[in-house]
């Protein structure tokens, strides 16, 4: 049979099933040879928060949703084109995820009665009969039993047969997809090296995968999503937390400081620390400590020794963290806190991600207690926002907060490799040592930049005490006094302020000044906000795009700049955070669009706000 | 004698700072903050190379007293300063300062772990079982009982042994003094300064505004011979105004003896490097006016030699610098790239 081929430039598929059944190996396997194909890519898991949710309920669907495509990607989809069912909780919970029209994988094997049941479906349901389907491309596979066959000689007992069955989806993506299987080869190859049977079986199953593609003629065509027009290079792929923890190590090491790592384990910041704790070999110090207020303490006692300390977590443990930072605000001294953030308010939804933690960062603190805060915008950024808080935090002698969120900490893109002297200078300047016959020393005495020095322990002669009482200006010295306080107060807002001197001018992401509307958007919102601007603009919309990074202090233009438009619409995935913050300081009247899902937004929800506002 | 080549031994208050103290008349803090810089002019301590790290409390003005670095920090955490600290500079000499309330009850999880992790500095525990910068309430370890004006009919909270608590904790170096006795207190803080972990010193002091004569049964010489055991290495455990009493074990149960009745080699050598006894000895913890109650003893409860958190930390970082070359441009790359033409 000839294969006819069709081309598409963009296609979203979700893979969904157990959190047992490989779903994110098997999404990541995906999304790895598409991008060695030159596919620009975008990824986002989404898994339920308990370990081992029951087998087969609703509650224990995991998901991997990958778009790839031949033009920039700069989100992981909207509605997906394709989803995979391994069971009918995964339907159940996923249908809505599909676009109209759009194709259904689904594993029949899972819609016995047994997981209709533990789905809390009806028993007698069937695919067939199921009119919510209807308009849906639907093909059933029974992938339990083909994966069955294909390793009946091989001796191995079903359990360990039905575990490779993902790898039989996998197979047949990559014959409808039109993908070579090398690349997962080799990660089998590697993954199960010296268990050939492991090695054996699982390729045999993809490969019996790919071939049913071929041969079971349900699929007529197969889809070619050519390479997209990316800058030449050499990429590796990145998930936004595995990012952060480069980007620390690689401020440490330019600074030519060690890293400590204070935290206590939290979803979804807990792998940075898995991954820093591999690099020890950068003279990286991970402490887990026993609790968060010891985790951000300790990292307070390492900077305090000349250390770049860092401590992270999430919003209850930022909380928790609160009167330390107010702490390392008045002894001024470098600490970079990490809040990868996710649903609240308390435990809230551990495993989803929202932006609802600015506030926190910006005000969650007793007294006068300013903290310089940059947010990430997408996983390869968690790189770039970490290493300048680091840069901010050194050079200017202070707390600063990094924020990511649990969608870009998961999320995966591809990310041109960076060589080491590509990377900014990053100046530490600690307090030399001081003969008796010098001029007394004065902690909290100030340099150009608002800044006291960093004088660590074991320099001769800077013996000196500092603490949490208000410090006498220069001396550090316990003072009351009215004036001091006041004036101290504004000295440390000051040295904040001043940082925006440091850092580049907000510019437009796209579109122009005098627009009928700017789309003011900060964090992980980048992307998806991005693709809908896009959109519009070649629909001919009068709509720009502006990005913050710095979200505190503000670039010095925000304000001229949103003076040139007549509209700003701010979607945040909060009740309207950063809103009240560019209402406050600049007086103009944005309009706040929020979604409070614990989901990121999708391109069309932004694009009919869009629409709506300029109507 | 020629004076050129002799650097003057340094004094005590060379170790004072120019800040007025500002502890109440009469405080018990002034003897301890005298005896630790009369104890760093004995040891020669170089003060560019020695930290204090405290909490909140009055105990916890202490840096703000000593001419050394010092980090006056947030209620109850000097301990999780001092691990990150120590982590990355293991040589400093490092002091934590802290109270009752400080470490027991706000900072109580800091406390424990601190003691097992065995980090080389010192914790001295100011203990006047009151909580005096806020005016005078209970602490966690005031008597059952105690009125204050946060129980005006009495707490009902059961104390805090607190060197039980270190025992429990896997303390190291486990150590009990007081405000009123400097030579003991002294004694005590070289042996804890000498000692490589975490050094628990207990040291009662008198509060003498709000909970004043708390510890007078143990302090004053009218009645300090009936109700306090000096445990010397080595040596019986005796006591008593005319050291006419022992203290010997009948299995586990400690009993007071007569040495006129009883032979000296019947009688509890004390023997600080043995756990089980050092936790019977912690747990002589009766109220002294009770009929039968054992002495309070004061000393060195328990020493025992473990490693430290520090040491072992750099030694894996530097087994791991040993075993793979740092290089920025690998990590950068990853072990999985692909080429874009």
């Amino acid at each position: 049979m000839t294969v006819v081929k069709e081309i598409k430039e963009v296609v979203t598929i979700l893979f969904a099933g157990d959190s047992g059944d490989g779903i994110q190996l098997t999404g990541g396997q995906f999304t790895d040879t598409a991008a060695m194909l030159g596919n620009d890519i975008s990824t986002f898991p989404n898994f339920p928060a308990e370990i081992r949710a029951p087998i087969g309920t609703v509650a224990g669907v995991s998901g991997f949703q990958l778009n790839f495509g031949s033009v920039e990607i700069f989100t992981p989809g909207d509605q997906c084109d394709v989803l995979v069912v391994m069971n009918a909780a995964a339907l159940k919970v996923n249908l809505k995820s599909l676009k109209p029209g759009g194709v259904i994988i689904a594993n029949t094997a899972g819609f016995d009665k047994k997981n209709l049941r533990l789905a809390k479906m009806d028993e007698e349901y069937t695919i067939q009969a199921d009119k919510k389907l209807d308009g849906f491309k639907v093909h059933e596979v029974d992938v339990t039993k083909l994966t069955r066959e294909t390793l009946e000689s091989s001796g191995l007992g079903t359990k360990a047969v039905d575990r490779s069955k993902n790898m039989f989806v996998l197979g047949f993506l990559y014959w409808i997809y039109d993908r070579p299987m090398d690349n997962t080869i080799n990660f089998i190859e590697s993954k199960f090296k010296g268990k050939q049977d492991l090695i054996d079986t699982n390729i045999k199953v993809m490969k019996a995968g790919y071939h049913y593609g071929e041969t079971c003629e349900a699929f007529p065509t197969q889809i070619e999503v050519k390479p997209a027009d990316i800058e030449k290079g050499v990429y590796r792929n990145v998930i936004g937390n595995q990012a952060a923890a480069i980007g620390l190590i690689a401020a440490a090491n330019k600074a030519g400081l060690d890293l400590f790592y204070g935290t206590y384990p939290i979803t979804p910041a807990s792998d940075i620390l898995h991954t820093l704790s591999r690099h020890k070999n950068f003279n990286v110090k991970t402490y887990q400590a026993e609790d968060e207020i010891a985790a951000i303490c300790s990292a307070i006692g390492a900077s305090y020794g000349g250390a770049l300390g860092v401590t992270a977590s999430s919003g209850p443990g930022i909380a928790l963290k609160g009167e330390a930072i107010g702490l390392a605000v008045s002894l001024e001294l470098p600490l970079v806190i990490v809040n990868v953030q996710r649903g609240g308010p308390s435990t809230g939804l551990p495993t989803k991600t929202e932006q609802s933690d600015l506030l926190q960062a910006m005000y969650g603190r007793n007294g006068e207690a300013p903290v310089p805060i940059i947010a990430a915008q997408s996983p390869t950024d968690c790189f770039d926002a970490v290493y300048e808080a680091c840069k901010i935090a050194v050079e200017h002698v202070t707390p600063v907060f990094f924020l990511s969120d649990g969608f870009i900490a998961n999320g995966s893109e591809p990310w041109k490799v960076l060589s080491e002297d590509q990377l900014s200078d990053i100046t530490v300047k600690f307090a030399p040592p001081r003969e008796e016959s010098d001029a007394a020393f004065l902690p909290y005495q100030r340099d150009e930049k608002g800044s006291r020095p960093w004088a660590i322990p074991g320099t001769k002669g800077l013996a000196h005490r500092i603490g949490g009482i208000e410090k006498e200006n220069l001396t550090g010295n316990i003072s009351y006094d009215p004036d001091n306080h006041e004036l101290m107060t504004r000295l440390r807002q000051e040295k904040v302020d001043n940082i925006a001197n440091y850092l580049p001018e907000q510019k437009l992401d796209s579109g122009k000044e005098g627009d009928k509307l700017l789309v003011l958007t900060w964090g992980s919102t980048y992307g998806v906000v991005k693709t809908a601007v896009q959109d519009l603009q070649k629909e001919g919309v009068s709509v720009a795009h502006a990005h913050v990074r710095y979200m505190n202090p503000l670039p010095k233009n925000l304000s001229e700049l949103l003076k040139k438009f007549d509209k700003i619409l701010m979607p945040e995935m909060n009740n309207g955070q950063f809103v009240r913050i560019i209402r406050d300081k600049f007086l103009v009247p944005a309009i706040p669009f929020n979604k409070i899902q614990g989901l990121p937004f999708y391109s069309r929800e932004i694009k009919a706000k869009i629409k709506e506002v300029l109507n | 004698m020629s004076t050129e080549a002799i650097k003057a031994k340094p004094k005590a208050q060379d170790y004072a700072t120019d800040q007025d103290v500002r502890w109440c008349p009469g405080c018990g803090d002034y003897s301890i903050l005298k005896q630790v810089q009369s104890v760093f002019a004995e040891l020669e301590v170089d003060k560019d190379n020695t930290v204090f790290i405290s909490g909140i409390g009055c105990s916890s003005r202490f840096p703000y007293y000593m001419n050394t670095y010092g980090m006056h920090s947030i209620h109850g955490r000097a301990p999780a300063f001092a691990s990150g600290l120590k982590s990355i500079n293991p040589d400093l000499n490092l002091w934590v300062i802290t109270g009752d309330g400080d470490s027991l009850s706000i900072g109580g999880n800091h406390f424990i772990h601190a003691l097992r992790r065995n980090f080389n500095l010192n914790i001295l525990l100011f203990n006047n079982q009151i909580y005096g910068l806020t005016k005078g309430q209970y602490s966690p370890t005031s008597e059952k009982g105690k009125v204050t004006k946060s129980t005006p009919v009495g707490s009902v909270d059961h104390p805090f042994n607190p060197l039980a608590l270190s025992m429990g904790a896997d303390s190291t170096f486990v150590a009990r003094s007081m405000d009123r006795d400097p030579k003991h207190l002294r004694a005590v803080l070289l042996r804890a300064q000498e000692h490589k972990g975490t050094s628990l010193v207990e040291i009662y002091q008198n509060c003498n505004i709000f909970n004043d004569g708390a510890f007078f049964t143990f302090t004053e010489k009218e009645t300090k011979g009936e109700t306090v055991l000096f445990a010397e290495q080595g040596k019986p455990l005796v006591f008593g105004a005319n050291n006419d009493k022992g203290i010997k074990l009948d299995g586990f149960t400690p009993r007071v003896v007569n040495l006129s009745e009883a032979s000296a080699n019947e009688l509890w050598i004390h023997d600080e490097t043995d756990r089980v006894k050092a936790g019977i000895l912690t747990r002589f913890f009766d109220d002294p006016s009770k009929e039968g109650a054992l002495p309070r003893p004061f000393g060195i409860f328990y020493v025992e030699q473990r490693s430290n958190y520090e040491t072992e930390m750099i030694a894996q970082v530097n087994k791991a610098v040993a075993a793979k070359k740092a290089n920025l441009n690998d990590l950068l790359r990853g072990s999985n790239t692909w080429e874009i033409k």
